[in-house]
């Protein structure tokens, strides 16, 4: 029996993995296409020398980091890459070329670098590592480079890393591959012309072109043991365990209304968070409640959330804002306008709300300004009196009547200005 | 130390009604050497637990965690430095004074946390980096969020990112998107429950029912206004003492509730416009209540000592942005004497349709102030650089802002932000009847 706990925990752990850090699943589905081309791009590389780039696109979230690893990762275990060096960038970590230079340099371990130092100005370090993949010809080591976040290195000065391992991949020089990953489909407009001409205009794109049907089996491969687990009873009753789940009803409706909202696999993960972290020793399998839940606490509307927090005076000037902004064809407004609404408010219907002075209502302003429920227009604010400035309301009406139904001991007089609409 | 039923108790005893975040938060923060999720995104209004919960949580459990504060680390650098430097003291546990790592770009960052963390007494365990008023982070360099909230998957650590925030998440998407992070509320308390955490500090010497009784007064004058729970109790402490006041003379005893409400209750309203507002100081509240006259609150203050000639700029300056330019004929001309033709009328009336009380001050040009200037002050005034100066001298002030741009010296155009009240205190020292030249209180 502790034997069965202590390999349930185990499994536990592999799908919290696989979950949480984006662990490895065995077999990638409705993904077979984009890594045999990766595959052949990578082999092609490393076996003949070939230089290539290619660009992989897809919305975030759909597996183009996965598939690249996934590649890089099996051709490894085939010990095909032994001669291919990989240089790894990412696009939020090295934010302009120099550092993006130092990374290459030290991650390809060249001679002007000793451990982590690298010495050199940027000049230096350009001419160096130029002059280093430009002696090399087609028998040196191939180079694979994988510029992940590729949108933002395009903002880089003059794009000049980009242009020079385009021009590296385009001309008889070292063996280059260059990949890079990014969510936006329009980047190849935002190459400079002379950087567009050298890309080879290679795209692969992630677009989650797969059913409910695959959508299911990604769960179960997501959560189902590996075949070659230690305790084969365990895993034949988690596996048992899973089947059931997906059998279900309850579940499938659950799992579907995700899969309108959220086809990627990211959007799986983020409703499987709840119900895998629950998982503990007295707490063995997925249940179909969790998943119930977290599906609830995903699709919550967070801004009404926050409404519901406000006091009554604040929500007193939102719904003053909503009735100018719904009489007002312009919309514009400022807090004077939503003040002198107010007033007339109090002096003619709210008799059983307080009349609060004009700096409470300022300080009641001004936190819903924090909140960021209603912002200042433009750049005039400067120069304009804090109660004149031109302001937009950040909130749909509708999620304002919505509040004023849900909101505990709301006065009857509030209610019924803010459902009584002008149409 | 592995979370039982009793750890859990023990926590939901120190943090009042927040059962379901407890338990969530405890379920992702997992056991020590398991991953956990990449980063949490915490909100909630003020006030309502955020980080005292996490502290509890974090000291109870005695977890590795770093917590950095965006408004005061304001810029990339400070932030890494304050983290890494965070963590080398965590794992020498302060036994010597380490060196100062220094570090300012993103790429360092992320290479030296993949060398502290790898380091063997850390071993595996989750770091827990709280950062707090995170929507400081959007105004500073536009990778750090994108970057923190997959920090796990670039520093290959097992790094878990607690976002706490006030604002919704939806106003931290920009460009291509972030890693989205797994969101946990905060919602707010309710009456009942503000009542209960209120009167945890109820003082000794008292009887429980009566602070509880106070704060149910405090709270039927304030609920409306402020549900800040950390304001509501500064409030209750700074009052407390009047409302024993009848008990220690002895006039009243503690089954006299009626008295005791009619004896606080002028001070409460009072301390609405006062302590509230934080016009006068929670010290200077004490001394008003122990009967010390003579404080005046800040926004008293609202009366100024200016020049004979600034006086009558300041108010020629109101008239001109608060009055349409095409009414001045009717104001400021002599001969005409506040006759205005019947087109003149009727262009006035098309003209400024909508009070300028309520859409503030319209710009005006240097010409017409100074035209309205000579019109309104009786005597003969010279036209010399001083008068110019001081001009200059009100925009300094503030109550003027200038709103053409800076170098522009041929006719620069100006806006008046002074309110009506200070207008008509300036107005009522020289004797001045500004309602006669004022457009909205004429045409109402």
């Amino acid at each position: 029996m502790a034997k069965d706990l202590k390999s349930i925990e185990e499994i536990h752990d592999t799908i919290k993995r696989r979950v949480f850090a984006d662990d490895m699943v065995p077999h990638l589905i409705g993904l077979d296409n984009q890594i045999k081309e990766l595959q052949e791009l990578v082999l092609k590389c490393s076996d003949y020398g070939e230089s290539n780039s290619a660009l992989l696109v897809g919305p975030r979230g759909n597996g183009k980091s996965t598939a690249v690893s996934y590649v890089l990762k099996t051709l490894q275990e085939k010990r095909k890459l032994e001669n291919l060096l990989q240089v790894k960038l990412n696009g939020l970590v090295q934010t302009d070329d120099k550092l993006a230079l130092k990374e290459i340099t030290c991650q390809l371990q060249l001679e002007n670098s000793v451990g982590d130092k690298i010495f050199g100005s940027f000049a230096e370090n350009l001419i160096f590592l130029l002059e280093a993949l430009r002696t090399g010809n087609k028998d040196c080591r191939p180079i694979l480079f994988i510029l992940d976040e590729f949108d933002l290195f395009i903002f880089h000065k003059n794009q000049t890393l980009l242009y020079n391992l385009f021009d590296i991949s385009q001309s008889a020089q070292n063996p280059v591959l260059v990949i890079g990953l990014t969510c936006r489909l329009d980047i190849v407009e935002h190459l400079e012309k002379r950087v567009k001409s050298r890309f080879s205009h290679r795209q692969i794109h992630f677009f989650n072109d797969f059913v409910f049907g695959d959508y299911i089996d990604i769960f179960r491969s997501i959560v189902a043991v590996p075949p070659k687990f230690s305790n084969k009873t365990t895993a034949r009753i988690w596996n048992k365990n899973v089947e059931a789940l997906c059998e279900d009803s309850n579940f499938r409706d659950i799992l579907y209304e995700n899969y309108c909202y959220n086809k990627s696999i990211r959007g799986l993960h983020a409703l499987m968070t709840m119900p895998v972290s629950l998982l503990s020793r007295n707490y063995p399998f997925l249940v179909t409640g969790d998943f119930a839940e977290a599906k609830n606490d995903l699709i919550i509307d967070h801004k009404s959330v926050v409404l519901h927090g406000l006091s009554v005076l604040e929500l007193c000037l939102l719904i003053a804002m909503k009735y100018l902004v719904e009489t007002f064809d312009d919309g514009a407004f400022n807090f004077q306008m939503v003040f002198n609404e107010y007033q007339k408010f109090v002096r003619t219907r709210g008799h059983s709300l307080q009349s609060f002075d004009k700096t409470v209502v300022l300080k009641a302003f001004e936190h819903l300004l924090a909140l960021e429920l209603v912002k200042s227009v433009d750049g005039v604010a400067a120069n304009t009196p804090k109660e004149y400035r031109p302001l937009s309301l950040l909130v749909e009406p509708y999620q304002i009547t919505d509040v004023v139904r849900s909101y505990p001991e709301c006065p009857t007089e509030l209610t019924q200005w803010a459902t009584s609409a002008v149409r | 130390m592995e979370v039982t039923d009793a750890v859990f108790n023990e926590i939901l005893d120190k943090v009042l009604f927040r059962e379901k975040q407890v338990s969530t938060l405890l379920n992702l923060f997992n056991k020590r050497k398991a991953c956990s999720c990449a980063s949490i995104f915490i909100y909630g209004h003020t006030a309502t637990g955020k980080n005292y919960l996490l502290e509890t949580i974090f000291e109870k459990l005695q977890l590795p965690n770093i917590f950095v504060n965006c408004v005061e680390c304001f810029n990339g650098r400070l932030m890494f430095e304050d983290i890494l430097n965070s963590v080398l003291k965590l794992q020498q546990n302060g036994e010597k004074d380490a060196e100062f790592i220094r570090c300012d770009n993103m790429n360092d960052f992320i290479k030296i946390m993949k060398k502290l963390l790898t380091v063997e007494n850390f071993g595996d365990e989750t770091l827990f980096i709280t950062i707090d008023k995170c929507e400081r982070l959007r105004e500073m360099e536009l990778n750090l969020l994108p970057a923190f909230s997959r920090l796990n998957e670039l520093t290959g650590c097992n790094i878990c990112v607690l976002f706490i925030s006030d604002i919704v998440f939806e106003k931290f998407r920009q460009g291509t998107g972030v890693r989205e992070p797994f969101q946990v509320t905060f919602p707010d308390y309710s009456r009942k429950e503000l009542l209960e955490i209120m009167c945890l500090d109820a003082p000794e010497e008292h009887p429980a029912e009566f602070y509880d009784g106070y704060c149910q007064l405090l709270l039927s004058v304030f609920y409306n206004v402020c549900r800040d729970l950390r304001e509501l109790r500064h409030l209750a402490q700074l009052n407390f003492p009047k409302y024993c006041e009848p008990i220690t003379t002895g006039e009243a005893d503690y089954a006299n509730v009626k008295k005791l409400w009619r004896n606080i209750e002028p001070y409460l309203k009072k301390a609405m416009s006062t302590v509230f507002l934080h016009e006068v100081s929670s010290s200077q509240w004490e001394q008003m209540q122990e009967g010390t006259h003579g404080i005046k609150g800040l926004s008293s203050y609202s009366t100024v000592e200016l020049p004979f000639y600034s006086k009558y700029l300041l108010i020629a300056a109101y008239l001109a942005s608060h009055n349409p330019a095409k009414t001045d004929r009717q104001f400021f001309c002599k001969t005409t004497a506040k006759k205005m033709t019947k087109r003149a009328k009727v262009a006035a009336k098309t003209g400024a349709k909508t009070s300028s009380q309520l859409k503030g001050p319209h710009m005006f040009v240097l010409d017409r102030l100074m035209a309205i200037f000579y019109s309104i002050v009786d005597e003969k005034v010279p036209a010399s650089a001083v008068i110019l100066s001081q001009l200059s001298s009100l925009v300094t002030l503030r109550f003027l802002s200038q709103v053409s741009a800076n170098d522009q010296l041929d006719s620069p155009k100006y806006k008046c932000l002074v309110s009506l009240e200070l207008i008509k205190a300036i107005a009522r020292q020289l004797e001045f009847d500004l309602g006669q030249y004022l457009y909205d209180f004429i045409n109402q």
